[in-house]
């Protein structure tokens, strides 16, 4: 087996792809606007999507996606995996230097894999990587311990970011997430450099001009504005003051920014990220434990409902724990439509018969007040079944996560996102060795031998036709035991002035170089 | 002699006072649930928890509670308010960077608040049953009682949507360029809304007081006899009542300072205004304790130093005070 893509081949096609219509033109100043205050400008240490944006424009990685999750070059030019799928060899382009003149060697890639691995929270990316040679300056050779096919997305968006040794290595690898260099005058090779950061306010990037790809990026200035309120955001867009801006999640507002004709509004670019919500159950406790009554919370909850009243038709219906968007979605589990006669013979079945109008009681969390009508709603539609259900509700995200994270709760609604391959996002919820370790790991207590070994086989499979099959079963037995069900899509849009050409809509959304981005005349 | 006397005991309590708000916020923000590492976590979509673990070793939250609270209270004696684990810098310095657009929007407001608020309420008080008395009483219950993030909103869509008059969001747009003047501008032209929304709500308490004031006032003697030497009526109103019924105004608007501050929360948040309301709003949500007791320690800061103005200008105005 052997991947062997020549750089330029590629990188006609995804000019191909890109150049549409009309021309990229060069020039101007994009002024986007992210939603949440950013922790850290270095992706090499911080993970999430307010990182994502401004990280993947000041470090570059070295592969990038097309919109169908097909590899592409970026930093190296080609890629060859080992036929024993135990070495990637990585060969780096010849000209790129980062953002203070200095070229950009393997040396650096090897030097970043360690920081990410001592720093980065999604461990399981490069945790069967075990060492990285260096034969020459321009070639990198990812030793495996096992064969890892979600290395490959791995090295892609956000979640590679190449720093440079000779900025970022005068700390031990464990403290770069604490270098003043993250957020003060940080050094990468992405298309653009950073000008200014003030906390709480903006970001201003400006063209990198010794960027490796020629004539590249389009735009000379990207300006970030920080804007906490959804309803001054999309203010923001309609009159035209800020030009993009994405991972806008409330239905109500995506709705009218969708009538507003100078926009375009689409859930296109978070495939990737894979964001998903669900109704947690904790497999643990009372009567959640009988697989007849999780069922019967399924059958009784109707997602139609929830995607079409409550989300206002924004969100999509998604079965499993993998996003509909990713290659590896199984669609054709059972997706529980209602049915409240087969929810009560469920739960007559699992001992627990209708006495005074109800069977039990459980409890029912939520970690941000979003999505309280979802909450409200599993309240009154487990009702219609005998189940009483009482809404706890948190002071703040953390008091949930501590909840979560000691498996202190019945229900909980949950959003929990994918992040690329399902190996980084998607195992952590049902793998049984990683049972209540803390917030967004397998909470619910949910155990299945085949399941473990379904996942184990799928990690080191570097066949995606054999991988896809097991995924495939891997959902199935997930969607018929129910740890989780699996309601919709996190309503995420992206929002952009129709003078945007070439918007960040592929699979990592704005998790990746906006280079190819241009403003319209 | 008398006067620093009385300075330096309310210095004294201020600092006693700043103390027990330190230990008490630190000993709360330790009873609840979770911490920073769990948002730090969110922020990154998930850790593990050794990386958990780490992360709380990182910031000594791993420490007993009686030795970080003595951790803290030892650096704030030598005037370091920690390092923010949020934001990844010294609290001092994200304070102060904020400080300056927090001041410039709450004493903008104030001022604002009270000037416009006077006026009305002196216009209302000269005829209080005439049509501008009860639009004075209309409009400042309204500006009382409605919502400042709903006020705010609806003088978005108004003043920056539907007539494009005011920009929507923050102290500056980046992309401009010109000389200090053109700034200048600029901030101005940012400041109009937020500033609005906030002295809204103000405004209806002084209007009604200093209405209130005016219309007692108004019927003393002394303006019986200014009346009767045959001075006109604005001269009557506005040099000899309006002195005289400023005083509980300003005293009132010093009580005020430290609700206009809690105010800026909101509206800094609707307009992400890059002030300490935002910070202070942020750092809650992460459960940031380092920045929340520096948000805390300067806004105590400031009301303090906002009752000592205002004890300064009631002695301006009311020379009776002068000898206390």
């Amino acid at each position: 087996m052997k991947h062997l893509i020549k750089g330029f081949v590629a990188a006609a096609l995804l000019a191909g792809t890109a150049v549409a219509d009309d021309a990229p033109k060069r020039g101007g100043t994009l002024v986007t606007v992210i939603g949440t205050n950013v922790r850290n400008l270095n992706s090499a240490v911080q993970s999430g999507i307010a990182t994502g944006y401004p990280g993947a424009q000041l470090f570059a990685s070295p592969l990038r996606y097309d919109e169908d999750w097909t590899p592409q070059p970026y930093l190296a030019e080609s890629w060859e995996v080992s036929d024993d799928g135990l070495s990637v060899t990585l060969n780096l382009v010849k000209n790129a230097k980062f953002h203070d003149g200095t070229p950009l060697t393997s040396k650096d890639v090897a030097f970043s894999v360690e920081v990410i691995k001592a720093n980065h929270p999604f461990k399981a990316m490069f945790a069967p990587v075990e060492t990285v040679e260096t034969p020459d300056d321009h070639t990198a050779i990812l030793k495996l311990s096992k064969p890892h096919p979600a290395l490959m997305l791995a090295m892609s968006g956000q979640l590679m970011s190449i720093i440079p040794q000779h900025i970022y290595g005068d700390v031990p690898v464990d403290q770069v997430k604490t270098h003043p260099r993250n957020n003060e005058n940080p050094v990468g090779s992405g298309p653009f450099k950073l000008t200014e950061y003030k906390s709480g306010e903006h970001i201003i990037l400006e063209r990198f001009d010794d960027f490796f790809i020629e004539g590249r990026p389009y735009l000379d200035k990207v300006v970030m504005r920080i804007i906490t309120d959804p309803a001054a955001r999309a203010i923001a867009y309609e009159n035209g003051e800020v030009q993009m801006g994405a991972f806008e999640s409330l239905p109500r507002i995506i709705n009218r920014l969708k009538k507003v004709d100078t926009l375009t509004v689409t859930p296109d670019g978070y495939g990737a990220i894979g964001p998903l919500d669900w109704l947690a159950m904790n497999t643990q406790r009372g009567p959640l434990k009988d697989v007849r009554v999780r069922k019967a919370i399924a059958y009784a909850v109707d997602k139609n409902f929830i995607q079409k009243a409550l989300m206002l038709g924004t969100a999509s219906d998604s079965r499993t724990g993998i996003h509909p968007d990713s290659p590896f979605y199984n669609g054709e589990v059972d997706g529980y439509d209602v049915d409240l006669d087969k929810a009560a013979a469920l739960l007559d079945e699992a001992g627990f018969p209708l006495k005074d109008g109800s069977r039990f009681g459980l409890t029912i969390d939520f970690g941000w007040p979003g999505v309280k009508p979802q909450v409200e709603y599993v309240k009154a539609a487990l009702k219609k079944v005998g189940i009483d259900v009482e809404v706890r509700s948190s002071a703040d995200f953390p008091t949930w996560a501590k909840r979560m994270g000691e498996m202190d709760f019945d229900l909980s609604w949950d959003t929990v996102f994918n992040w690329g391959d399902p190996v980084i996002g998607v195992h952590r919820t049902y793998d049984s060795t990683n049972v209540g370790k803390g917030v967004w790991s397998n909470t619910q207590g949910y155990a299945n031998a085949r399941v473990d070994e379904l996942m184990a086989m799928a990690a080191v499979e570097n066949d995606p036709a054999k991988r896809k099959a097991l995924y495939k079963e891997f959902q199935a037995i997930i969607a018929d035991e129910l740890p989780v069900y699996h309601t919709n899509t996190l309503p995420y849009h992206t929002v952009y002035n129709n003078k945007v050409g070439n918007p960040p809509v592929g699979i990592w959304g704005t998790s990746t170089p906006i280079d190819m981005t241009y403003l319209k005349d | 002699m008398q006067f620093l006397l009385t300075t330096s005991k309310r210095v004294f309590y201020a600092i006693v006072l700043l103390v027990a708000v330190l230990v008490l916020n630190f000993s709360l923000m330790h009873l609840a649930p979770g911490d920073v590492a769990d948002t730090i976590s969110q922020s990154m979509g998930g850790a593990d928890q050794e990386l958990l673990d780490q992360i709380r070793a990182d910031y000594g939250l791993d420490q007993p509670f009686v030795v970080q609270l003595g951790r803290y209270i030892g650096g704030v004696l030598t005037f370091d308010l920690g390092f923010s684990f949020f934001y990844n810098m010294p609290v001092t310095e994200l304070i102060l960077q904020r400080l300056p657009a927090t001041l410039l929007l709450v004493l903008s407001a104030q001022l604002l608040a009270l000037v416009v608020g006077v006026l009305l309420g002196v216009m209302s008080a000269r005829k209080p049953n005439g049509i501008t008395s009860h639009f004075v009483t209309f409009l400042a219950l309204f500006g009382y009682s409605a919502p400042v993030f709903w006020t705010g909103i609806l003088l978005l869509i108004g003043f920056s949507l539907n007539i494009q008059i005011f920009p929507v969001a923050g102290m500056q747009d980046v992309t401009i360029e010109g000389g200090f003047w053109v700034h200048a501008w600029d901030i101005f032209m940012h400041l109009m809304l937020p500033m609005i929304t906030l002295a809204s709500i103000f405004l209806a308490l002084y209007s009604r007081l200093s209405r209130a004031t005016m219309m007692e006032v108004l019927g003393s003697d002394y303006v019986r006899t200014a009346k009767a030497k045959g001075l006109s009526q604005n001269q009557v109103v506005y040099k000899h009542a309006l002195k005289n019924a400023l005083s509980p105004v300003i005293t009132l608007a010093g009580l005020q300072f430290s609700a206009v501050i809690s105010g800026a929360v909101l509206v800094e948040t609707v307009f992400s205004w890059p002030g300490l309301g935002t910070l202070a709003f942020q750092s809650i949500i992460a459960r940031d304790t380092p920045t929340i007791l520096g948000i805390l320690f300067f806004s105590a800061l400031v009301v303090i130093v906002g009752n000592l103005l205002t004890d300064m200008a009631l002695r301006l105005v009311d020379p009776r005070l002068r000898g206390r």
